[in-house]
């Protein structure tokens, strides 16, 4: 499996750079336990905070899924290296942030440090975080500050050691953390850059979109082309003909974070979460500026791989599964049902080089997000006790290779991994 | 996992007479419908699970439908050992010992009233079995019956599939796919080439 | 000593298609909404997902999704100097359970009564003198009009999307429609299904023979489509599943595929499944509804208070409701007073089997879905002179089999054995070539003095309360009235080319073990004059005027097509007179 030798490299590397770096973290100014002084009647700022709040989807790691405890922290993230919790960041004063100044709030969002200075994990995404401006960094604070205060001490690191160690950031914060309020760029629109200050800032859409290294910082050279996590692939949102929004309008990419399904997709598992928490509570506006922006970005260059020949047997066995058990919903043309079942023709999806995505909602079945837009929110059974590895291995070639898509094979032993993971989570 | 190893013998006999076997599609022995009764009557239907099963029994009209204290488990049991009492004594040795023609008569005996069998209504008890041995001859594979898809295949239904929107213009024309189960079919294996 | 909870504005009894339709509309309006529903939740992925649905076994066979006898039946009797006993197994009708009710399992048919069938005495008296009718028959006019519900059929149907072909626009006949329906004010949300081929064939027949055949009204949709609410329906896809199953594929209309992902969404509706509701609460007076008592599966009893009851729990539950609760004075046939219930009727289906050369013609009947099909209308409600005949009501009919599902459909030609070789080789010859159109004759059943509901006196359910108890035989008007029908529809049947006809008309005495659809009407039926009805037009008790009681139950008799678009449309026709009328000045909205 990927992650875990990703993470014994790593352990190797940062564990010498513990020793070389000095205690970075030793520098600690001590900040005022003083409380915040923003006007708790300014309700623009606080609505304006309310709003960023959704942007950045804060509540998707500080709040613990139907706790009915806002922000009050609690809730394990997975990360390439073990667990980190997302802290309480209601106002209690003990055990939340309600004794800290606004200069310190602002500090931990945009510098990574928390209230006695250490150093805090990239699961708090500061690397793009440091883009906000202080005004919406304020303005965030004086919405959390009218927040329910909740008494949770929580415990946020419990990454096994050398991960446990902060100082360790203090190397990874230098390869990686590149502090800095976001620049406007005077060649391009008013609108692309409000779009590259949420894609890039508060909507941290590469934490989860740009692939990483072995250290688990961002890989820049490969911004938003797609990456691995948590058991899916979160796919490349660049304007991309073959892997990514190439083939979607901006009309498409505003209706999917909105509404959580367009003409060919629904959304599901972690980014299901996300629209549902964030980008279906966003302006049109906003989201508008976001798809202008990924619009922007350009495709590589890369040639699709050679499709997978119809004769191979295994093209003939998926296709026998496809008519069987498919095409009711995905239709003989693998066209779906616009805005019901999505459109495996013609998917980036369907083509992307990971099929991590694929498998998984073929073994576990997914349910698609219901949002106010589209409040169906149609599911697609499990079909794990249906289809053999080599079935379901067959099926997702044949898919992957067909309506005029080329993508590498599915391997059986890809299926077998997900059934694993997905009895695992099950178990937990 | 019902049916004692005798019993067992005499449902399959019973079976392959119903649905006689023929060079193209099994008799009801093969195609396991035997196998699909034992299930049946070991699980919720036998023990008439989720059924209304309060007193008295009263009997009733035929319109009033089945008023038995006895659910098929138990119904089984108590036909098998009359049938085998009857077998033994007027035909001279266990229904499966008997030969074809025998066997007919017998079952023909059972349909009709014609036959007797000791405290068990025989012509209820054949209305039972005849439709248990059609519901394990068309059901999904899964559930012992139907084996290999062969009553399917006789007849030309393609099974388990669930989109036929391609055909539903194809008027008069034969439809082409073999029939599917929920556990597959053969196609769904690519050909070790 | 039941827990008492919150106060709600409106507690609504089971959340089928009419709770579902007065849940959306109270909520709309403000009110606070909890519906509390016996059985399970249901959802296409989870319980009907096109991996394992097309299961004949398991749902047709064994009644998966439907209630369980052992939770909830009744006593059957056909005759009031018979001795009622148990349904133990459903046989003549499946009433369902669980969220979505009947609307997961039906077939979809979406008909709109005639004109006349809402004025029935009236219209027959003026046609044919009252002595025309039986003496015994207790047929009553609705109360309400065609055109008082013209509105609320399109509301349903444009819900739903159904799939069809307008046979009168505004007063227009318009061709390739029944051109018998009332006026619709626009066409049908979808087109009509594309039909398969024995369908196509018995309209060419139908045709022939001078009638007007149209396709039958459907619920399984023709194309993609999105609702006035935002919910999306897709395709079907002729799966041959379609009653007595759940659709796994999102395009058979239901209350999950309708109207709940909108309904859920809104913070001021509750609902509680896997709660039974035992008794509706009435103050000292008997009055006024206070709210329900239900239990839930630890057999914890509940008090749910509110201000307003809906009785939506499907028409024979709700009389079983009433009596239980003591709302309204009970039906007594021998003394003929009373009115809960009273006019109990079902529905007089029958048909006619055409056996085909196997050389010639391939029917591929398992492509099929519920609603599938080419009817007739000529000899529906009162659309032909009655008075030669000696009869009165009439249905639709058509080739309308829903699918070919094995197990059930291995007709073989009269004559052969049941069993054996020849058996399995008319199996195999015959399986697809022969149309089986099921419920082809889909006939009225009028009411009468000695068809009812009451308690019965022996058997209980298990909270120890008696179970009611069902006093049902055919009478000779429906009788001839089947024959007559049964006779035109083989004459059709014969045109389409078969080789042998077998008429099965419907015989006395009603049986019931044989499934008849779960077309069960009256009990608590609608009127204008209390003494022979249980409510008002507006579906409100005369009684306990802050309870309504939904459903088929307040048919006074049953017409000659499927039930449900008019239970829908006069759902809507309520909660419109609950808005405007009830909400403002609650109190009895028709004074008698």
């Amino acid at each position: 499996m990927r992650e875990p030798r990703a993470g014994r490299i790593a352990g190797a590397a940062i564990a010498s750079l513990i020793l070389a770096s000095s205690l970075v973290g030793a520098g600690r100014a001590q900040m005022g336990k003083v409380g915040t002084s923003l006007d708790p009647q300014n309700f623009g700022q606080i609505e304006r905070g309310r709003y960023l709040a959704i942007t950045g989807d804060c509540a998707s790691c500080h709040t613990v899924p139907e706790s009915n405890q806002p922000f009050a922290g609690g809730r394990p993230i997975e990360t390439p290296f073990g667990v980190v919790v997302g802290a309480n960041i209601t106002p209690d004063p003990e055990t939340g942030i309600g004794d800290w100044s606004d200069e310190l709030f602002v500090r931990a969002l945009r510098e990574g440090k928390g209230h006695d200075g250490q150093l805090l994990y990239p699961a708090m995404p500061y690397p793009y975080y440091t883009k906000l401006t202080e005004s919406d960094a304020l303005a965030i604070r004086a919405y959390l500050n009218t927040v329910k205060p909740v008494r949770n001490a929580v415990v946020s690191n419990k990454l096994p050691f050398p991960f446990d160690v902060r100082e360790g950031m203090a190397a990874w914060n230098a390869l990686y953390f590149k502090s800095g309020e976001f620049k406007p760029d005077s060649a391009k629109s008013a609108e692309w850059n409000r779009g590259a200050y949420l894609v890039e800032g508060l909507g941290h859409c590469g934490a989860c979109h740009t692939p990483k290294t072995t250290l688990g910082g961002d890989d820049r050279g490969q911004a938003l082309q797609g990456y691995a996590l948590q058991g899916w692939f979160a796919p490349n949102i660049t304007n991309d003909s073959e892997r990514g929004l190439g083939g979607w309008s901006i009309a498409d990419i505003v209706g999917y974070l909105k509404n959580g399904h367009n003409m060919t997709t629904a959304s599901t598992g972690i980014m299901a979460e996300e629209i549902t928490l964030s980008s279906s509570h966003m302006t049109d506006a906003d989201l508008t500026a976001i798809a202008t922006y990924l619009k922007d970005l350009p495709g590589q260059t890369a040639r699709p791989p050679q499709a997978v020949s119809a004769s191979d047997p295994r093209m003939a066995a998926g296709g026998a599964v496809y008519v069987d058990e498919c095409s009711a919903c995905h239709g003989m043309d693998g066209k779906g049902v616009p805005f019901l079942f999505p459109s495996l023709a013609g998917s980036p999806n369907v083509r992307s080089a990971d099929p991590a995505s694929l498998i998984r909602v073929l073994i576990e079945g997914a349910r698609s997000v219901a949002t106010a837009g589209e409040p169906t929110g149609p599911g697609m059974p499990s079909f794990a006790w249906k289809l053999s590895d080599d079935q379901a291995a067959a099926v997702l070639t044949y898919i992957r290779n067909s309506w005029g898509a080329s993508a590498p094979a599915v391997d059986p032993g890809q299926v077998a991994q997900a059934r694993a993971r997905a009895a695992m989570a099950s178990g937990r | 996992m019902f049916f004692d190893p005798a019993e067992g013998a005499a449902v399959e006999a019973l079976v392959d007479r119903l649905i006689p076997p023929d060079p193209e599609t099994p008799g009801g022995k093969d195609a396991g419908c035997a196998v699909f009764i034992d299930r049946q009557l070991a699980g919720p239907y036998g023990r008439r699970a989720g059924l209304y099963l309060s007193p008295p029994f009263i009997k009733g009209t035929k319109q009033q439908g089945p008023q038995d204290e006895d659910g098929p488990a138990v119904r089984y049991r108590k036909a098998l050992a009359a049938l085998d009492q009857y077998c033994r004594q007027e035909k001279g040795g266990a229904f499966v010992s008997l030969s074809d023609a025998d066997k007919d008569a017998v079952i023909g005996g059972l349909e009709s009233g014609a036959v007797k069998l000791d405290s068990v209504d025989g012509q209820a008890f054949f209305e039972l079995l005849l439709g248990n041995t059609r519901e394990g001859f068309f059901a999904d594979p899964i559930y012992g019956g139907n084996r290999d898809m062969c009553a399917w295949r006789m007849i030309g239904y393609p099974g388990a599939r669930y989109d036929y929107r391609d055909w539903v213009h194809r008027h008069n024309e034969p439809y082409p796919h073999p029939p599917v189960s929920f556990m597959g079919r053969a196609d769904w294996n690519a050909r070790k080439t | 000593m039941a827990q008492k909870l919150p106060k709600k504005d409106v507690a609504i009894i089971g959340l089928g298609w009419t709770g579902s339709i007065l849940a959306h509309e109270l909520t709309d309006e403000g009110l606070d909404v909890i519906a509390i529903e016996r059985g399970p939740w249901r959802d296409a992925p989870t319980d009907f997902p096109t991996t394992y649905v097309q299961d004949e076994l398991r749902y047709r066979i064994r009644h998966e999704l439907f209630l369980r006898p052992e939770q909830m039946t009744f006593t059957f009797r056909n005759r009031m100097d018979q001795q009622a006993l148990p349904i133990r197994t459903w046989g003549a009708f499946m009433p369902m359970t669980g969220v979505g009710g009947g609307g997961v399992h039906w077939n979809a048919e979406t008909f709109r009564f005639l004109p006349s069938d809402f004025v029935l005495k009236t219209h027959l008296t003026q046609r044919y003198g009252a002595k025309f009718l039986p003496e015994d028959m207790t047929i009553q006019d609705y109360g309400v009009t065609y055109d008082d519900l013209e509105p609320h059929y399109d509301r349903f149907e444009y819900l739903c999307g159904t799939s069809g072909t307008a046979g009168n626009l505004k007063g227009q006949i318009v061709e390739g429609g029944n051109p018998f329906e009332g006026p619709r004010s626009r066409p049908y949300p979808t087109p009509a299904q594309e039909q398969p081929f024995s369908y196509t064939l018995f309209a060419k027949a139908a045709r022939e023979l001078g009638y007007k055949p149209f396709p039958q009204p459907s619920g399984n949709l023709s194309q993609a489509y999105e609702n006035p609410l935002g919910v999306r329906l897709g395709p079907c896809t002729y799966c041959g599943f379609c009653e007595w199953f759940g659709c796994g594929n999102y395009s058979k209309a239901s209350p999950q595929t309708t109207i709940l992902p909108a309904l859920v969404r809104k913070s001021n509706f509750a609902y509680r499944t896997e709660c039974e509701v035992t008794r509706i609460n009435l103050d000292g007076s008997g009055k006024r509804a206070t709210g329900v008592t239900f239990v839930d599966t630890s057999g914890e009893e509940w008090e749910q208070p509110a201000d307003l009851v809906i009785l939506a729990a499907f028409s024979v539950f709700n009389v079983q409701l009433l009596l239980l609760s003591g709302v309204g004075k009970p039906y007594d046939p021998v003394a003929n007073q009373g009115v809960i219930g009273r006019n109990f009727t079902h529905q007089t289906i029958s048909q006619a089997i055409g056996f085909f050369d196997k050389d010639k013609f391939n029917f591929n009947p398992f492509i099929a879905s519920g609603s599938i099909g080419m009817c007739i209308d000529e000899f529906n409600g009162d659309n032909f002179d009655h008075g030669p005949l000696g009869f009165v009501g009439g249905g639709y009919m058509g080739q309308v089999q829903t699918n070919g599902r094995p197990i059930q459909t291995n007709r073989v030609p009269p004559g052969t054995p049941a069993w054996g070789a020849k058996w399995k080789s008319g199996v195999r010859d015959n399986y697809l070539s022969t149309v089986i159109p099921g419920t082809g004759v889909h006939g009225s059943f009028y009411s009468y003095r000695d068809v009812y509901l009451d308690l019965d006196q022996l058997y209980k359910d298990r909270f120890g309360r008696p179970l009611m108890r069902m006093t049902i035989d055919f009478h000779d008007n429906e009788i001839k009235q089947n024959a007559y029908l049964t006779d035109k529809f083989a004459e059709i049947i014969k045109a389409m080319g078969a080789k042998e006809v077998v008429k099965e008309p419907r015989k006395a005495p009603y049986d019931v073990t044989q499934y008849q659809t779960t077309h069960l009407c009256g009990g608590a039926i609608m009127g204008t004059d209390p003494s022979t009805s249980a409510i008002n037009r507006y579906l409100q008790s005369w009684d306990v005027p802050n309870l309504f009681i939904m459903g088929a139950s307040a048919f006074p008799q049953n017409a000659g097509y499927n039930p449900t678009g008019t239970v829908a449309a006069l759902a809507y026709w309520s909660a419109e007179a609950i808005k405007t009328q009830y909400l403002k000045n609650p109190g009895p909205l028709v004074h008698a």
